[in-house]
């Protein structure tokens, strides 16, 4: 459906088989080529067996998500052939290998062809592992997405680099035969791309743009306890963590994950913890004692298909109203909802900023399709200028009477001081305190000085939200001003709307897109101006309720009638979002 | 020290003791509670061991035991139910030059927090863990606890408790603490010493404090314990014998031991974290500045 060169090559197999490591190298035949790319991973809570699969789209323009169409499909078994050839656009391939299953030609989508490589035969020359057969297919490949046979030279290099050289040697021969074979008997595809289009570009998850992005706003303290899709987070701060002098704690819990992380922001450095709906869950009352302590603190939730364990390997924006909720009582709170490798990075900083700011928890939200897909960035998408201000060595106002460290104040916040300082002690309560931190929930409470203190606590926390709110930059309008349709939706859906915003406005139609990347504290005057001047809206969503539509209607009063609502656990293609929002232009209404 | 704090000494305008004292607010336990001794006895360890005030941090979780920090003249969290030790684990991990003890009642420590009261152990930070353990529990008027004996009728069991309680001795032996040690809150110059020594050792030292509930429990009071507790400094137990240790932890009825369990030295998790080998946490910079080789692993 693009205009523009566009090329996705899809992977499957079971677990077991190397399809990610394949995937992702197909991506980077993509990146190292100057192409964009996007890696969107699909596979199951097995480590064996099932079904995974990996798309890798290349693009001449920015790849916003899996797109649509399949070029290359390699299967490497019958299964992925059924499940995936129906998708297979016209001009594209089904790659397999005869010798492990053979699919009648009547099967295949009209325009498309078979080619089969003898995969394993090549790999048998070399070494009796099945595994090493990838290697042939990826040469088969990459001659039939039009690349050089030096790019893969140079993946593998790296993939293998690290292995006994013998390894390396039987890949690269193994991976050369695949690319002589199809380069001997077949063209490439329809779509192949042209090789060098330019400089060669980055490919990165989601979760390694917000462990980076921590690191970079400084964040010295990361606790964490295991949990698809949230654990790389932790992976790749671990892999860091010696060298740039972080502490990674792998927690017995999510409760001791977040009790740790505030343990440490409180004493006096930038703390982190990252968890998926159940941990995050699990962590709701620490959140709450983390705002009523006035702690900084930043929680990235990596929301997954639930409810329960749902489906763990699986996206979904389910968790919006747990994250606007969690806790008891009031406290402030901001939300912020990256949409790409890049905003995931900026807004890791950014909830780093407020937390600081503001002395108050601050969630990432995150869900598996930013987390653990792949997209290609440039270097100038990670700045790595900002020097974090060492707040240890920071010295305190003076207050007459004892330190004050919940001094009332017309923004809501108070000096901090941290264990260690001499002349600050202070004691930091979950229960409700006075600006000394004197308990005032036992002997005084009920008594009409501790009635006001209450009061004047609770406002003063409070107007943190307003401050916050004032600090935070307003939802980006993507697109013609003045448009048509407003397409409204948070976080990873942007990527799959970007794309289908293209299209659409690719045949003059106008569309834009209202683009909530902080969620919360709600821009309710900026993001109901936006609204109320577009003649129709359509609301794209990952969850059943339209959570976002629920919170927009509540800050704004506006509703938002036209719902693209998706909860199966698979991503949004910018297909089904044209076709939706070409049916709401054509329709008359609202 | 950095220059920046020594020239804010005493900036605050409200001269605080060198070391730690007692604060301005007054425990609000009941009269005859065990607890005002636990709270005398760490004064008295910290005055013992001369460490200024503001270099101490005492972490409690929920519970009448749980208001210590708001007593002493420290720096103090009163976090939330069950969490003192994951609480006081960030701060010294964060921080390794502050001495950092958490203290807690038995429900919030054996109870609701007895997953990290094992991992902690394990773990062995160099953290103080004082476990005021009354066999009940009080704030919420009197229901059965993780250690309340077998038959003890509760609110929540009026036919009696049904299953065994906790053996916090043997639980910390088994799961790799340090430095295992129970104190009397009626011998507070004893119980001092076990903490001023659990405060010396390198490691997790848990002090596990026999501290009577004088309203919820009628049966584990001041009187039943001083009819059967003996030391173990008088005996012929070995603290560094762990299986002798946990022979003494099985002794519990007409004669209750209380003193040294048992004491190891083992690296501490703070002298094997590699990001920690430059000196505290809160002294070294943060940021990724001129890192930019960090992004060649993606390309």
């Amino acid at each position: 459906m693009t205009s523009f060169p566009d090329l996705g090559i899809r992977v499957g197999g079971a677990a077991g088989d190397g399809i990610a490591t394949l995937g992702e190298s197909f991506a980077r035949l993509f990146t190292r080529n100057g192409y964009h790319a996007y890696g969107h991973t699909a596979y199951q809570s097995v480590i064996r067996g099932g079904h995974v699969w990996f798309h890798a789209r290349g693009s001449a323009e920015r790849a916003w998500s899996l797109g649509d169409g399949i070029d290359i499909l390699y299967a490497y078994n019958e299964q992925t052939a059924e499940i995936h050839a129906p998708f297979l656009r016209k001009g594209g391939v089904l790659v397999h290998d005869p010798e492990k299953f053979k699919f009648p030609a009547d099967r295949m989508p009209a325009g498309t062809r078979l080619v089969p490589v003898p995969a394993l035969e090549m790999s048998r020359k070399y070494a009796s592992d099945p595994i090493l057969s990838g290697s042939a297919g990826m040469g088969a490949i990459t001659f039939l997405a039009g690349f050089p046979f030096e790019t893969l030279v140079g993946i593998l290099k790296d993939n293998f680099g690290t292995k006994k050289q013998e390894i390396l040697d039987q890949n690269l021969g193994t991976a050369e035969a695949g690319y002589k074979y199809v380069k001997e008997r077949e063209r490439p595809v329809e779509r192949a791309f042209s090789p060098n289009r330019g400089a060669e570009k980055l490919l990165i998850t989601g979760n390694q743009a917000i462990a980076m992005g921590a690191a970079a706003a400084g964040c010295q303290f990361l606790a964490q306890y295991p949990m698809t899709p949230a654990s790389t987070v932790m992976h790749w701060m671990a892999d860091h963590a010696s060298s740039l002098g972080i502490v990674v704690k792998q927690a017995e819990d999510e409760l001791a994950a977040i009790n740790m992380a505030i343990g440490a922001s409180h004493a006096g450095v930038r703390a982190m913890t990252a968890t998926s709906g159940g941990g995050f869950s699990l962590m709701v009352e620490a959140l709450g004692m983390a705002g009523m302590t006035e702690t900084p603190l930043v929680v990235v939730n990596s929301q997954r298909t639930g409810p329960s364990t749902g489906l763990p390997t699986k996206t979904e924006q389910g968790d919006l109203d747990l994250m606007l909720g969690a806790g008891q009582g009031d406290f402030p709170r901001a939300i912020l909802a990256p949409g790409d490798v890049s905003e995931a990075y900026h807004s890791t900083m950014e909830a780093f900023r407020l937390a600081e700011d503001w002395q108050t928890p601050v969630l990432l939200a995150s869900d598996f399709g930013l987390s653990e897909n792949f997209q290609s960035a440039d270097r100038s998408d990670f700045p790595m200028d900002f020097v974090p201000p060492h707040l240890y060595a920071q010295a305190p106002p003076t207050t007459p009477g004892g330190f004050r460290r919940y001094m009332h104040t017309p923004s809501g916040v108070s000096p901090r001081a941290f264990p260690g300082q001499k002349g600050f002690n202070f004691v930091a309560g979950s229960d409700e305190h006075d600006e000394f931190g004197h308990l005032i929930s036992d002997v005084k409470v009920g008594v009409p000085p501790a009635i006001e203190e209450r009061r004047h606590m609770m406002e003063k926390r409070m107007r943190k939200l307003d401050g916050m709110r004032n600090a935070m930059k307003a939802p980006d309008l993507e697109g013609p001003a003045n448009a048509q349709l407003t397409i409204v939706a948070w976080g990873s859906t942007a990527g799959a709307v970007r794309d289908a915003l293209r299209e659409l406005n690719s045949d003059g139609s106008k569309v834009n897109f209202l683009h909530i990347s902080r969620v919360y504290p709600v821009k309710s005057i900026e993001v109901a101006k936006a609204l109320v001047h577009t003649p129709k809206t359509l609301l794209v969503e990952a969850n059943y309720t339209a959570k976002l539509g629920g919170l927009i209607r509540k800050e704004t009063g506006i509703d938002l009638p036209n719902r693209l609502l998706k909860y199966d656990g698979e991503p949004f293609h910018p297909a089904e979002i044209v076709e939706r929002a070409r049916g709401v232009l054509a329709a008359g209404g609202h | 020290m950095t220059t920046t704090q020594t020239a804010m000494e005493g900036v605050a305008g409200k001269a605080l003791p060198v070391v730690v004292g007692k604060s301005d607010t007054k425990p609000t336990w009941c009269p005859g509670c065990g607890d005002y001794g636990v709270v005398a006895a760490v004064e008295r360890a910290l005055k013992t061991l001369a460490i200024p005030s503001h270099e101490v941090f005492i972490v409690s979780g929920i519970g009448c035991s749980s208001n210590l920090p708001h007593f002493l003249s420290s720096y103090g969290f009163h976090s939330i139910h069950g969490r003192a030790l994951p609480v006081a684990s960030g701060a010294k991990l964060a921080n390794h030059a502050l001495t950092v003890i958490a203290t807690g009642g038995d429900g919030d420590g054996y109870g609701i927090g007895g997953g990290h009261f094992i991992h902690s152990m394990r773990r062995n930070l160099d953290i103080t863990y004082i476990v005021m353990n009354n066999e009940i529990y009080g704030l919420t008027t009197g229901q059965a606890s993780p250690t309340s004996e077998m038959g003890h009728k509760t609110k929540s069991t009026p036919l009696g408790v049904i299953e065994r309680p906790i053996n916090p001795i043997a639980l910390a032996l088994a799961a790799g603490a340090t430095y295992v040690s129970r104190g009397f809150s009626g011998d507070v110059k004893h119980l001092g010493d076990l903490i001023a020594n659990g405060i010396k050792h390198r490691g997790f030292s848990l002090v596990d404090v026999l501290s009577p509930c004088v309203t919820y429990n009628k049966i584990n009071t001041f009187d039943y314990f001083r009819q059967r507790l003996y030391k173990l400094e008088g005996s012929a137990h070995d603290p560094s014998n762990l299986v002798s240790a946990f022979e003494k932890a099985q002794e519990w009825g007409p004669k209750i031991p209380i003193g040294l369990f048992y004491q190891t030295d083992r690296p501490t998790y703070e002298e094997l974290e590699p990001a920690l080998r430059n000196g505290p946490l809160v002294q070294q910079p943060g940021g990724l500045r001129g890192k930019e080789h960090l992004l060649d692993e993606f390309v």
